[in-house]
């Protein structure tokens, strides 16, 4: 009897850490291997002379000695897109439509993170502080923006949606890019009544910019220093520890059976005693908090915000969300990691692989076109027929 | 209830209009415009480019005043995107107590707006638009009080030469401007027999992460950015923070203090971070001690960059006007006569300098600085070290 009872508590903790460490290794290992096999064909040709040129290195001495670098930078931006589409799975999930708003939710969750840090730094609180201390800064930042992130999503339902349920499915859709387009501009008049910027700065304390040294590799004749900024490595822990925490309160609490229930059938999840109502108003609390985390996780890593930040993200992770099989958890963490892998190689080696012909500007038009070809052939995405599971 | 505030409302409304209406005294209204960013990430710049046009105004507006006419400012929003910039041209060319504009501060919002102003004969005396377009068109309406791209893009390139610098890794953000400017630094690197190692162009605003890992392999002495502030600041302080050692190099659209409120203590690190400007220090200019004065006390802080060029823009607007007001015998001007006035203006003694223009609307000397940037103290962006000043003229 005590097994069956703690069991599935400790095997829904365990198993999304598997998860993502197969992802990461999976999904690094398959780009990794089909970059280096198009740089092993493209030995001897023009690319080849050119790289040897510009970087004093054959191609496929290039493309190996830059590679750890890459996949580093690569998986930091996969967990923040991950952590960003969590809210529009979610949100899919329960209630089928796709809350184009959330963008601006991300947006809010940076900006109140990082106003609360100006004005402790602007107070001299930030200076001097030891490292824990700079750490709990962030985390106390983090959850007010959070706290923030996740009410105003709330608030959203209950205006925005809330209203319309019931109505065609485009009617939400539409209501949620108005919403989207108030919040960026709501956040635009606030700061320029209150402060007068345009773009915000997450202030320069604690270790944060600072490298580690991972490990020292000899690629290619070469010794290549492995580094990861100590944020990077910051975004990652708070991603995997938000994916992890998600993954046991929808399924292993009686929260989260609530809310697959609502997901999988609105008015029998009614009648078996449900609060339908709540279930939704919660959800919209749960992606909304996590779309606030990663946006103070954003700001951190690449500390400028402007009250239009959220787009280009939101844009990405509903992308990513999308890859994965919308409605499903893990598809979201799958979709984030390779999303942001694939825009990261892109980035890096399309430049080069092409003599400068398409350069880094290209990166999200072969992004794109992996989604492309990934709904063509697989239209629910890549995790998309586990259609039980999708909360 | 709702009726009663909904008839008091449209008395207001109506009394106002007939009140706006009687303002203009016999001789009518004379309205001159200006386009610049006034919201968004370069509002920075814009906000001051309007406020020294509107300085300008208030303080030289008297002569046309004593004409008879009452003179106003009209600002516009561009919010530095061309569809913006273009939909206002057409309500600016739509309204005709506006006889000239001062304006845009990107030369990719300037050049599709232009077209309008062109058609309509309106005279635009931009004070900061440098892409050789601007002016190559040979448009008898367009002027500007700055220099050239294909000169300043030189002037950086040389620079860097003179440094003692080999290789250059060259980034755009892919507009008219920093596209066109990245271009003539590339080919004048080129011809120094500095190595380009790349040239690529991006428009992201936040992650730079791919696009700077094959800048960071090839490892040049020198990056090159070609665009805005808001971008090239963060992608210098994310090199910095990934290793890159050498020398950061920009042009004048780096130059707002919120390049060091963006960039922070990066940009002063390794070989330091320089930018070439059409647009020195106001500090720099014989004339402009006054302008710094009036305009703290006005807005309180330090102009920023090109504000005393608007000043200046704004000047011969008025000057150009009054002129052309006195050949119609102290009658509103036409804009054709306006146009014409901007052009026949000899020896203009404005705050940056005595100026004249030739046949393609370019200031027959402008002047180039580079700048190294000394305080990560935005406060302190005025006091910006000058490297070097040059005054050339434009090619023919």
């Amino acid at each position: 009897m005590r097994r069956i009872v703690i069991s599935p508590v400790l095997r829904e903790i365990l198993r999304p850490i598997g998860q993502i460490i197969i992802f990461v290794s999976g999904s690094g290992v398959i780009l990794s291997a089909l970059l280096l096999l198009v740089a092993f064909f493209l030995r001897g040709s023009a690319v080849d002379q050119a790289t040897l040129e510009h970087n004093k290195m054959g191609i496929l001495a290039y493309t190996l000695v830059n590679l750890p670098q890459v996949l580093i930078d690569g998986v930091t931006i996969g967990f923040v897109y991950a952590a960003i589409a969590l809210g529009y799975t979610m949100v899919y999930g329960v209630l089928e439509f796709i809350n184009f708003a959330h963008s601006e939710i991300f947006a809010i969750g940076a900006f109140v993170g990082v106003e609360i840090l100006i004005a402790l730094d602007t107070a001299g609180k930030l200076a001097g502080l030891p490292i824990w201390g700079a750490y709990a800064m962030v985390i106390i930042a983090m959850i007010a923006g959070m706290a923030a992130a996740g009410g105003m999503a709330m608030l959203m339902e209950f205006v925005a949606y809330r209203p319309l349920r019931g109505a065609p499915r485009l009617v939400p859709l539409i209501s949620a890019i108005g919403v989207s387009f108030f919040l960026q501009d709501a956040i635009r008049l606030t700061e320029s009544l209150t402060t007068g910027q345009f773009n915000r700065i997450f202030p320069t304390f604690g270790n944060f910019s600072e490298r580690v040294s991972l490990v020292k590799l000899g690629l290619a004749g070469q010794v290549v220093d492995v580094n990861i900024q100590n944020k990077s490595i910051m975004v990652i822990m708070a991603a995997v520890l938000m994916l992890v925490g998600l993954n046991y309160l929808v399924n292993a609490t009686r929260v989260g059976k609530a809310i697959r229930s609502v997901a999988q059938d609105r008015p029998t999840a009614s009648l078996m005693g449900i609060n339908v109502n709540r279930v939704i108003s919660l959800t919209f609390l749960i992606g909304g908090a996590l779309g606030g985390a990663a946006g103070l996780l954003y700001a951190l890593k690449f500390t400028k915000i402007d009250p239009f930040i959220g787009f280009f993200p939101g844009l990405k992770a509903f992308t990513a969300a999308v890859l994965g099989g919308i409605g499903n958890i893990t598809g979201a963490l799958l979709g984030g990691i390779v999303l942001g892998m694939l825009e990261t190689f892109a980035g890096s080696y399309l430049s080069v692989f092409t003599m400068g012909a398409a350069g880094a500007e290209y990166k999200d038009i072969l992004a794109f076109a992996i989604l492309i070809l990934v709904l063509i052939f697989r239209p629910s995405g890549l995790l998309g027929q586990q259609v039980g599971q999708k909360a | 209830m709702s009726k009663k505030i909904f008839f008091v409302l449209s008395i207001i409304v109506i009394v106002s209009m007939l009140s706006a209406g009687c303002a203009g005294q016999a001789k009518g209204t004379i309205k001159i415009a200006t386009q610049t960013p006034l919201s968004g990430a370069l509002s920075n710049v814009g906000s001051d480019m309007k406020n020294g046009a509107q300085l300008a105004l208030e303080q030289l507006k008297g002569p046309l005043e004593k004409m008879g006419f009452t003179v106003e400012l009209a600002p516009y929003d561009d919010q530095a995107t061309p569809d913006t910039g273009v939909a206002n041209a057409k309500n600016i060319v739509a309204d005709p107590a506006i006889l000239c504009i001062v304006g845009h501060y990107n030369s990719g919002v300037q050049i599709p707006s232009s077209e309008e102003y062109h058609t309509a004969g309106l005279a635009n005396v931009s004070p900061a638009n440098t892409n050789p377009t601007v002016t190559e068109r040979g448009y008898k309406e367009v002027s500007r009080v700055c220099g050239r791209d294909d000169v300043q893009g030189a002037v950086g390139a040389q620079f860097a030469n003179a440094k003692g610098l080999k290789s250059a890794y060259v980034i755009h953000d892919k507009t008219t401007y920093g596209q066109g400017i990245a271009e003539y630094f590339k080919r004048e690197a080129e011809n120094l027999g500095i190595q380009v190692l790349g040239f690529d162009g991006t428009e992201e605003k936040a992650n730079f992460d791919a696009i700077l890992s094959p800048v960071l392999a090839a490892n040049p002495q020198v990056i090159y950015f070609g665009g805005m502030y808001d971008q090239a600041a963060l992608l210098f302080k994310q090199a910095r923070e990934k290793g890159f050692q050498g020398m950061f190099l920009s042009d004048d659209g780096f130059d707002s203090s919120d390049a060091a409120k963006i960039g922070g203590d990066p940009l002063l690190q390794g070989a330091g971070t320089y930018f070439s400007t059409v647009s020195g220090p106001a500090s720099e200019y014989p004339g402009t001690a006054k302008f710094i004065q009036d305009f703290k006390a006005k807005f309180g802080h330090d102009p920023q960059p090109f504000a005393a060029q608007s000043y200046d823009s704004m000047h011969i607007c008025l000057v150009a006007i009054e002129n052309a007001a006195k050949a119609a015998g102290n009658k509103m001007p036409t804009r054709a006569a306006v146009t014409d006035g901007v052009r026949a203006l000899k020896d203009f003694q404005g705050i940056t300098g005595t100026l004249n223009f030739n046949s393609k609307g370019d200031l027959v000397k402008a002047k180039y600085f580079v700048i190294q940037v000394s305080s990560s103290d935005p406060a302190k962006w005025s006091e910006n070290k000058i490297s070097q000043t040059l005054e050339l003229a434009p090619p023919q």
